[in-house]
């Protein structure tokens, strides 16, 4: 910002912003961009005949959202997602730290080759291997369990790779002083290590919250019970044209599997796409 | 001495430290790709039979199963058609962003938003606008008396369709990555070409666009990615069709084994899926690494 106004002294009247034409392009994207949200909220707050009429004063309601609930167990589905998602970012931090530990800091033999096996995995998700992973989780009896949901994501190689790097740039004199002073290596990496990477937990935890809570293929082909479905399964299942619920019910569902991450994301925007950001920036 | 046991005293705590990692990225990335290059030479045995080993049958199939490479040819175009577009509609919105622009808060959050859903939550609203008779879209031509397409029943348009929301859903995304590449190039490059007179136009072709290559390349990277891996608004919207006109590899993938319960053959499929991923780590750790600096 201060860089703006101060080229403004030196070129006066030009860049004072973008022209009218691209305000005007910038302000219809956006717009378009929106819409289709806004409208699903026209949708699920209205009666259904007005799921294509736009009147001003249509009447509102909240009965799609309480035939939504009514009509699936929701209520269980979030439990599922908040217990599946709280788990694998639980279980990504313990086991990347660890790992990413290891990496900045130990001379483990073949440590880079071995790093570099960890990056293959960066483009070999537990989502592409559906057919051998499903196996491999029956025959661990997982399947239909949250813990089947969760565990192919637990080491995530972009999990070790982000911490790694943040452990690389913390200062060894910090780790000698605690040495010193007889901490021992878990001490060191819970006391110096941990505390000084709280961005980067930050910025992959949000990441990964947002993924593990949209993700659907894998979740869609390992459970199959109410039990264990999170949000996104039984959204589909629910929405599914067979069943033959109205689109009202459809939006209200919808939004009500969005909302949690939809509202922390609108209150916490900066945070977000600062995250995503930190986490994409490799 | 001391320090020779208190290395591999070092050696050992690390290895350790990577046990839990090891152990499960063996059991959810190493074992399961081997094993699908293993069970690709497999046909599976009649009445409780073991798996015959069949050399490469499974793979002589696929070449000959024009489902494949329909299916091949239509994940080709969700490509084409999707990453270039978003890619220039990333960079439109960084730039509009980037600019003092009023109401930019609102008109970023706009451009992020479609990001934060779930492509299943996503595909729900699109299916309203794409339904054929009430659906929002013909709703709207019909009102301008045109008469819509049926914009997911029509093999014609329905690939066209998933790529369009598609593109909705990842612009945003590719958008900050843009943003924060604006936001590192210096100042002083803008005022040089402004007081030498350069237009708009060739300071962002000469100037600001060869700054972006790596965010570009990056994004690329992403977006290939993302082309492979996400089918879940599949499931929703055509569910592979009319007639595969919109099935991609992945969605195949998935047919074949949970669907018609060919395992093997859904695992050859998958090879191909790792060999398009493979050639894309490659691009990504040989050209692109050389490029980018790394922090």
């Amino acid at each position: 910002m201060t860089t703006a106004a101060h080229a403004n002294h030196f070129v006066p009247r030009r860049r004072a912003g973008v022209p009218r034409l691209e305000t005007l392009a910038a302000w219809l994207l956006a717009l378009i961009w929106i819409f289709p949200l806004l409208y699903a909220v026209w949708a699920a707050i209205h009666p259904s005949e007005f799921v294509a009429s736009f009147e001003l004063l249509a009447p509102l309601t909240v009965t799609n959202f309480i035939e939504a609930w009514n009509d699936a167990p929701f209520a269980r589905y979030y439990l599922n997602t908040f217990l599946m998602v709280s788990g694998i970012v639980i279980g990504q931090f313990i086991v990347c730290t660890l790992a990413g530990f290891a990496f900045a800091r130990f001379p483990v033999p073949g440590r880079d080759i071995l790093f570099m096996l960890v990056l293959i995995q960066l483009f070999v998700f537990p989502e592409v291997l559906i057919v051998e992973n499903y196996r491999i989780a029956s025959g661990l009896g997982l399947i239909d369990s949250i813990a089947g949901i969760g565990l192919p994501y637990i080491a995530s190689a972009f999990g070790i790779f982000l911490l790694r790097q943040t452990f690389k740039t913390i200062p060894r004199e910090l780790e000698d002083a605690a040495r010193i002073e007889g901490c021992s290596w878990m001490g060191v990496l819970l006391k110096v290590y941990v505390p000084l990477a709280k961005p980067t937990y930050l910025a992959y935890g949000l990441v990964s919250i947002s993924h593990h809570w949209n993700n659907f293929l894998w979740p869609l082909v390992v459970t199959n019970s109410v039990e264990t479905r999170p949000l996104t399964v039984g959204l589909a299942i629910f929405s599914a044209p067979e069943t033959g619920v109205n689109w009202a019910t459809i939006s209200a569902a919808t939004l009500l599997s969005i909302a949690p991450l939809l509202i922390a994301f609108l209150l916490f925007q900066r945070q977000f796409v600062q995250s995503f950001l930190r986490a994409g920036i490799r | 001495m001391q320090a020779l046991t208190s290395h591999r005293h070092m050696q050992l705590y690390g290895a350790l430290l990577l046990l839990p990692a090891a152990v499960l990225l063996a059991t959810f990335a190493y074992l399961p790709t081997i094993s699908t290059l293993i069970n690709s030479l497999f046909l599976p045995g009649i009445r409780g039979e073991p798996p015959v080993f069949v050399g490469l049958e499974n793979y002589q199939v696929l070449i000959q199963d024009a489902t494949f490479w329909k299916v091949a040819r239509n994940n080709l175009f969700y490509a084409l058609g999707t990453i270039p577009t978003s890619i220039a509609l990333a960079l439109a919105m960084a730039l509009f962003v980037n600019a003092r622009l009023p109401g930019r808060g609102f008109v970023r959050m706009a451009y992020f938003t479609p990001t934060v859903l779930p492509m299943i939550a996503a595909a729900n609203i699109w299916m309203f606008f794409y339904a054929p008779q009430i659906g929002l879209f013909n709703h709207l031509l019909d009102v301008v008396g045109i008469n819509g397409p049926n914009w997911l029943g029509d093999p014609s348009v329905a690939l066209f369709s998933v790529i369009m929301m598609t593109i909705w859903k990842e612009a945003g995304f590719f958008m900050i990555f843009y943003l924060a590449a604006l936001q590192s190039i210096p100042p002083d490059l803008k005022e040089a070409a402004d007081l030498e007179g350069t237009g708009r136009w060739s300071f962002f072709w000469r100037v600001t666009f060869p700054l972006l290559m790596p965010t570009t390349l990056f994004v690329m990277i992403n977006a290939l990615i993302n082309a492979v891996r996400v089918v879940d608004h599949l499931f929703i919207l055509t569910k592979g069709g009319p007639n595969n006109a919109t099935n991609l590899l992945l969605y195949y993938v998935y047919e074949n084994a949970f669907s018609f319960f060919d395992r093997p053959y859904a695992a050859t499929i998958t090879v191909i899926i790792l060999l398009v991923l493979a050639i894309v780590a490659t691009v990504k750790f040989t050209v692109l690494d050389r490029r980018i600096h790394y922090q």
